[in-house]
């Protein structure tokens, strides 16, 4: 549970730390949509150039941002397996009723290398940026939706909440658990149905007290006055500085090559 | 020696950034039947502490000793530990999640492998010696008051019948009435079932009234460890590390500063009373 590297900030002191992050969070879209663009060896080496240089920039252990990898290391073997296997086209290898063609191999390869550079570049963005930039930042892009009655302001503030509340409640899951352990319970053996119901003990208090804090923010929250977002201020605005306008013709940049590699990539893989 | 610690270190997220040195290099021994007092200000270590006392944490360097035993040894039942060194958390409360308060305080004891009349049985011994009042055995523990719950909370310790009983500020956020009801059931308990006692508290009166041996903990190491008696003689020392002596001992010496020959070390009310009773009939003040 603790391997989950998707909303844990990685306070360092780096040029991508420093970046807006809008800049961040278009980066990471315009990366994610221009790895499944790109075609061909030279466009993979490529990608791969430019996340090794946006890890290095980050200063974020690169053993950080594997702990991501283990979370979907089990779709990336299913993926592996079932691309190798069922891609009709030239049989290098038979058994049994198992057929693995050279079209299935480089599909195989192809998938794991976009799922990995897929999670290890979101982990670069949610590495460097705190969740609360990160939902100033989603609160400021989509924003134009305000138009057609998207309530922007009031999903941004429901996610701020939710990611607050992450390691708050991971702590009382531990303190309870603990508490739990020190009374005899067992979390650890047993089947599948005694594991379950070994967890009671654990989920009760739990909602218990997710449902009480949720109680007291809400009650915090109204005798702030608080009511929604209609005219609200920010206490740190976001703004663009000279390095972001840089990181912005950087992915332009990139994009752009992208896209140059989709049409006129290709070749062998 | 019932509980002994060698060596012990403790370190939070060891090899990232976020590495803490919640204990240096303790060494404790916890004789059978003291009533120890911990004392330490807010982050000092003193949680760790005492969550090493029942394996629930494990010491990165050093041995922790139960009646001679080695509690991180490859074969020794951790399991059984836990139900010799009861340990209370702070805001106990938390833990409760059964139906109704019997059951709940029961938990402990079924979990070590008992009946469940014999779990009942000994839930209902426990519940009686903290003071919960046998009409409420029925109810839901999340209908009771704050005080209340909390008692639950010790007696679903307590009923696992531990040699060791560790309190984490078992007053905190209690009223006074709750508060000294609490602390003398717990010393009560101490004297009758003779159950070793550790508490964690940020009340010197109330170590230096109950506690017959006072630990201090400061930045992960053990500053002072005596009898409250002792320990408070270094009050400016303590006051340095966000601590400070019973508000008693203060008048005492202001009084003693005053010329009038009372014992400065006095750390209890009735020590205090004592001495100035003395002090002002030896100059024929009273008699």
């Amino acid at each position: 549970m603790r391997n989950i590297t998707i909303g844990q900030y990685y306070p360092a002191d780096s040029i991508l730390h420093k970046l807006d992050p809008r800049v961040k969070f278009l980066g990471t879209l315009v990366f994610i949509v221009s790895l499944f663009l790109i075609k061909g060896l030279a466009g993979y080496a490529f990608v791969t150039v430019v996340l090794v240089t946006l890890v290095k920039l980050s200063k974020v252990p690169f053993g950080m941002m594997l702990k991501g990898m283990k979370a979907i290391i089990f779709i990336l073997i299913i993926t592996v397996f079932f691309n190798m296997l069922f891609t009709p086209g030239e049989v290098i290898f038979t058994f049994w009723r198992l057929t693995i063609t050279k079209e299935g191999v480089f599909q195989a390869f192809r998938m794991a290398v976009r799922l990995s550079y897929l999670i290890i570049g979101s982990s670069i963005m949610t590495l460097t940026t705190t969740p609360n930039q990160l939902t100033d930042a989603m609160e400021n892009l989509f924003s134009p939706l305000k138009v057609i009655k998207v309530p922007v302001h009031e999903i941004s503030m429901m996610m701020s909440i939710a990611l607050r509340f992450i390691p708050i409640l991971m702590e009382e899951t531990d303190k309870i658990m603990k508490a739990q352990i020190a009374r005899g319970a067992d979390f650890e053996s047993g089947n599948l149905i005694k594991r379950v119901t070994n967890m009671i003990p654990l989920l009760v208090p739990l909602f218990v007290s997710a449902f009480q804090r949720a109680n007291d923010l809400a009650m915090a929250m109204e005798a702030r006055c608080y009511h929604g977002g209609e005219g609200r201020t920010q206490m740190k605005p976001l703004r663009y500085e000279k390095r972001d306008f840089v990181a912005y013709i950087l992915m332009l940049a990139f994009a752009a090559a992208a896209v140059c590699f989709c049409i006129f990539g290709g070749g062998w893989i | 020696m019932q509980l002994e610690l060698k060596n012990v270190s403790y370190t939070y997220g060891k090899g990232t950034v976020f590495e803490v040195n919640a204990l240096s290099d303790i060494n404790l021994a916890i004789e059978e039947g003291q009533f120890i007092g911990v004392i330490g200000h807010t982050g000092s270590g003193k949680s760790t502490l005492i969550q090493h006392f029942n394996a629930l944490m494990q010491p990165t360097e050093g041995k922790v000793l139960f009646e001679g035993e080695d509690i991180w040894g490859e074969k020794y039942d951790r399991r059984a530990l836990r139900s010799k060194v009861g340990l209370v958390f702070q805001y106990p409360e938390h833990q409760l999640f059964e139906a109704d308060v019997l059951s709940d305080a029961a938990f402990g004891p079924k979990n070590q492998g008992l009946s469940k009349e014999e779990a009942e049985a000994r839930a209902r011994e426990a519940l009686a010696q903290v003071g919960f009042p046998e009409k409420f055995y029925g109810h839901s523990p999340f209908e009771l008051s704050g005080g209340q719950k909390r008692r639950v909370a010790i007696a679903g310790v307590l009923a696992m019948n531990p040699k060791v009983l560790i309190l984490d500020e078992p007053t905190a956020g209690l009223d006074p009435k709750g508060r000294d009801e609490i602390l003398d059931q717990i010393s009560y308990l101490h004297e009758k079932r003779g159950i070793t006692i550790i508490l964690v508290s940020h009340s010197m009166e109330d170590v230096a009234r109950y506690a017959d041996r006072l630990i201090v903990v400061n930045d992960g190491k053990i500053p002072y460890d005596g009898t409250p008696r002792e320990v408070f003689t270094h009050y400016e020392e303590l006051e340095k590390i966000g601590l400070a002596a019973p508000q008693i001992t203060y008048i005492m010496h202001d009084l003693a500063a005053k010329g009038i020959a009372v014992d400065v070390h006095a750390t209890t009310v009735d020590e205090a009373k004592k001495s100035i009773l003395e002090a002002l009939a030896g100059k024929g003040v009273c008699r």
